[in-house]
């Protein structure tokens, strides 16, 4: 569709969230990440020989603590079987377009089904048994020093030579 | 997830984000990025769509592999909705006269709600 507009088209989730909360009274804006120098590792195999990890936002039902509000959860990273995830996992506490869509197919946002059957065809090598859990508990240096490295952990244990990540 | 990626790339596993919510993700500077313009909740494809899932995550796995350099990120073709893409982008995160003072109630609803969860001694750390 040809076009012309006067702004960016993709959403700023920066520039929303900060006109967002400040509406609801939250005077000082949270300080999003921000860094010039990225790291770069070339991935030491062909994929077709890779054993890929994946990483979720989302955990598993927390029916006890739906009530739960932003700033006090107490979630763990985690390393699950891939297996009992099939069923579904929770994020309903988690921001996202609720209005919009829905998260009933679990590989709209952990594609474990879809990574298997690559598996099957051998454009990956496997896909690890294990997929991991991270907490958007908005705390930089608990991520940088707490569960990042927790996740590094797990992932050499699995043998993990790649790793994809999912934020809802 | 961004400061993961980083952490498992400085770790030495090459890693690549699938994400819906493209400026958070380029400020924080991660090695590889598929962004497809979707509301946020579905990044690796719309619900029952297998096709274009299998897209996304093979466009994933093809990133991992041909990228020669941090930074780089590939959108992928699909939209949400036909012509314009912009059905979903107004909604979320409204803020207009309409919700102004429900929201302000809002954001006092949650303060006393995190009061109350503090004294409590709810949360990590």
């Amino acid at each position: 569709m040809k076009d012309r507009r006067t702004h960016r088209s993709y959403v700023s989730y920066i520039d929303k969230s900060r006109e967002y909360y400040g509406a609801q009274g939250y005077p000082q804006a949270y300080q999003w990440s921000y860094n010039c120098d990225v790291p770069f590792t070339v991935p030491a195999k062909p994929m077709s020989e890779c054993r890929v990890g994946l990483v979720t936002t989302s955990f598993f039902d927390r029916s006890s603590d739906r009530h739960a509000v932003a700033g006090t959860t107490d979630k763990e990273p985690y390393a699950a079987q891939c297996d009992d995830a099939l069923g579904g996992l929770y994020n309903k506490d988690l921001f996202w377009a609720k209005d919009t869509t829905h998260t009933e197919d679990l590989d709209s946002y952990l594609p474990i089904n879809r990574l298997r059957e690559l598996e099957s065809r051998g454009v990956i090598g496997s896909l690890s048994k294990r997929f991991y859990g991270v907490p958007t508990d908005y705390s930089h240096r608990r991520t940088q020093k707490k569960d990042a490295p927790q996740i590094l952990e797990w992932m050499i244990e699995d043998e993990v030579d790649v790793a994809l990540l999912v934020p809802l | 997830m961004s400061l993961v990626a980083r952490h498992l790339e400085e770790g030495g596993i090459p890693t690549v984000i699938a994400g819906s919510a493209r400026d958070i993700v380029e400020e924080s500077g991660v090695p590889r990025f598929v962004f497809t313009d979707f509301p946020l909740g579905n990044p690796t494809g719309k619900p029952y769509d297998v096709e274009m899932q299998q897209a996304i995550v093979s466009t994933c796995l093809e990133t991992l592999e041909r990228a020669w350099e941090p930074r780089t990120t590939i959108q992928t073709p699909f939209v949400w909705d036909d012509g314009s893409n912009d059905s979903w982008r107004a909604q979320f995160m409204l803020v207009d006269e309409s919700n102004r003072r429900t929201l302000a109630q809002a954001g006092d609803d949650r303060r006393n709600a995190q009061k109350a969860a503090k004294v409590k001694g709810k949360g990590r750390e």
